[in-house]
């Protein structure tokens, strides 16, 4: 399972990545992907919105079984993934990259601290 | 059997070391996924693959009187059965709703194997003695039984290397012994539960290993692979059969779950007064396919309701169909909305989504 080092985690399997400033992607991690299965829809209807830390902003359908999303910190979406409307799967072959979900625009840098690092994911999951 | 233990089925090894995702389901730990679920679907649909369906039950009847016992508890007429034939049929309580749903396969004149739910087989076992005045010998072989579900278009091409029997004459819904993967006395049907078409091979759990290894060698090249309960899930329901526990339960009636077809009145049944009646005058409320034209995903125990989202109904299955790449399910709808083409609404996570009511199978053979 790929687990990068460069991300932060949150309980709820969602990975957080900054890029410059405040900015950052938020998609699901390769274990959640494999929980799930073949995700084939994505429901996200949040974009623009600010959502508190841990608060459902979406969620994805896979063929067994829907699964809310929650944001890793608080933030405004800015940005929904247009490519996960007609390849939803990219969630799966692709979690980290072309699967990313949302982009947000942190609005409290500081919560980020309060995430997990791959090693305590790692551990979290059992992997 | 106590629901909250999980049993494992005798080959539940070769599964974990597949790499299969293993998940309790009707009080066994069974594969649910191995290489993905749409991948599993399509390879079901298109070329072969295999389940491992050793949870099912098994119940041997016989005696002079077993077709009149069989007769009995099941709704369907299996007085039309000759040795070889299966059918499909369903045992009716004696409170309007059905005890499991099952095969009827006519073994003898005077004996037949009913092939039961995992989940129902301490149930049905308790049920069939309790009206077994037919002095018939009853055995439960369950668990001394294996079964794989060989299913997909390419099943013959790929099975026939390892028997001498013509597969390809095993007509739908009959069964045949033969030699198979070097043992004798091997029962094959041409039954299934995906639309698929296939097999489905009985085998004592001392040979199953051998058995399971034969057919994926046999079968190698036509590209067979092992097939999970979540693939079985979306094979069955673009099918329209029913799921025990989820579309018909011990209060529904095999009438307004649209299993008329398996209930003939031309004899006499546990409970046949009550359902008759369902039938000559009509159930309020009835099973029905539909097809979400929305975007989103129905599920089993999301409402069904009317344009001003009053709750008319529930969903008893629903899914992604990976062959229409679009969402379907079945519930019970009052019965003036069951016709096809009727317009009801599934609340989705509290959006009402627009549905059509559709006739099934959705994907046809």
């Amino acid at each position: 399972m790929n687990i990068p080092a460069n991300l932060k985690y949150s309980k709820d399997h969602e990975w957080i990545r900054v890029e410059e400033g405040n900015i950052a992607y938020v998609g699901i991690s390769d274990y959640a992907q494999g929980e799930l299965g073949d995700i084939v829809f994505v429901d996200v209807n949040t974009v623009g919105e600010s959502i508190e830390a841990h608060a459902i902003f979406g969620s994805v359908e896979a063929v067994k079984t829907v699964s809310d999303l929650f944001l890793p910190v608080s933030g405004k979406i800015v940005e929904l993934n247009a490519k996960l409307d007609g390849e939803p799967e990219l969630i799966n072959s692709d979690p980290y990259g072309d699967g990313w979900i949302v982009k947000i625009e942190l609005s409290n840098v500081a919560e980020l601290d309060q995430l997990m690092d791959s090693e305590a994911y790692n551990s979290l999951i059992g992997n | 059997m106590d629901t909250n233990t999980v049993a494992a089925i005798p080959l539940e090894h070769i599964h974990i070391g597949l790499g299969a995702k293993m998940a309790p389901f009707a009080g066994f730990n069974m594969p649910v996924r191995y290489s993905g679920d749409i991948d599993e679907h399509h390879t079901v649909r298109n070329g072969v693959g295999v389940f491992d369906v050793s949870h099912m039950g098994e119940f041997w009847v016989k005696g002079p009187e077993a077709l009149q016992l069989v007769q009995w508890i099941t709704s369907n007429d299996a007085s039309v059965l000759t040795p070889g034939k299966i059918q499909y049929s369903c045992m009716p309580n004696a409170t309007g709703g059905i005890v499991d749903d099952l095969l009827v396969y006519c073994m003898a004149e005077d004996e037949y194997l009913l092939v039961v739910n995992a989940g129902n087989i301490a149930k049905d076992w308790a049920w069939i003695n309790s009206q077994n005045n037919f002095n018939c010998t009853l055995e439960d072989r369950s668990p001394d039984t294996c079964l794989f579900a060989v299913q997909g278009p390419k099943a013959v091409q790929a099975l026939q290397s390892l028997t001498d029997f013509d597969l390809a004459s095993l007509s739908y819904y009959t069964f045949a012994y033969c030699t198979f993967a070097g043992f004798e006395n091997v029962l094959i049907s041409a039954t299934g539960y995906t639309g698929a078409g296939g097999f489905e091979i009985y085998i004592p759990n001392n040979q199953a290993e051998t058995v399971w290894h034969a057919i994926f060698k046999a079968g190698e090249k036509d590209s067979i692979k092992p097939i999970g309960l979540g693939a079985r899930d979306t094979l069955r329901l673009e099918m329209g059969f029913c799921l025990y526990g989820n579309d018909i339960d011990d209060t529904t009636s095999p009438i307004e779950a649209g299993l008329g077809w398996i209930t003939k009145f031309t004899k006499n049944f546990v409970n046949r007064e009550a359902i008759e009646k369902n039938k000559t005058e009509g159930t309020t409320r009835k099973l029905v396919g539909f097809v979400l034209t929305d975007k989103g995903i129905a599920r089993g125990h999301y409402d069904i309701c009317d344009a001003e989202g009053t709750v008319i109904g529930q969903v008893t299955s629903g899914t992604q169909s990976p062959t229409l790449t679009q969402s379907i399910g079945m519930g019970y709808v009052p019965a003036a909305l069951s016709k096809a083409g009727s317009e009801i609404y599934i609340n989705v996570r509290g959006k009402l989504l627009k549905a059509v009511v559709t006739k099934i199978p959705f994907v046809k053979k």
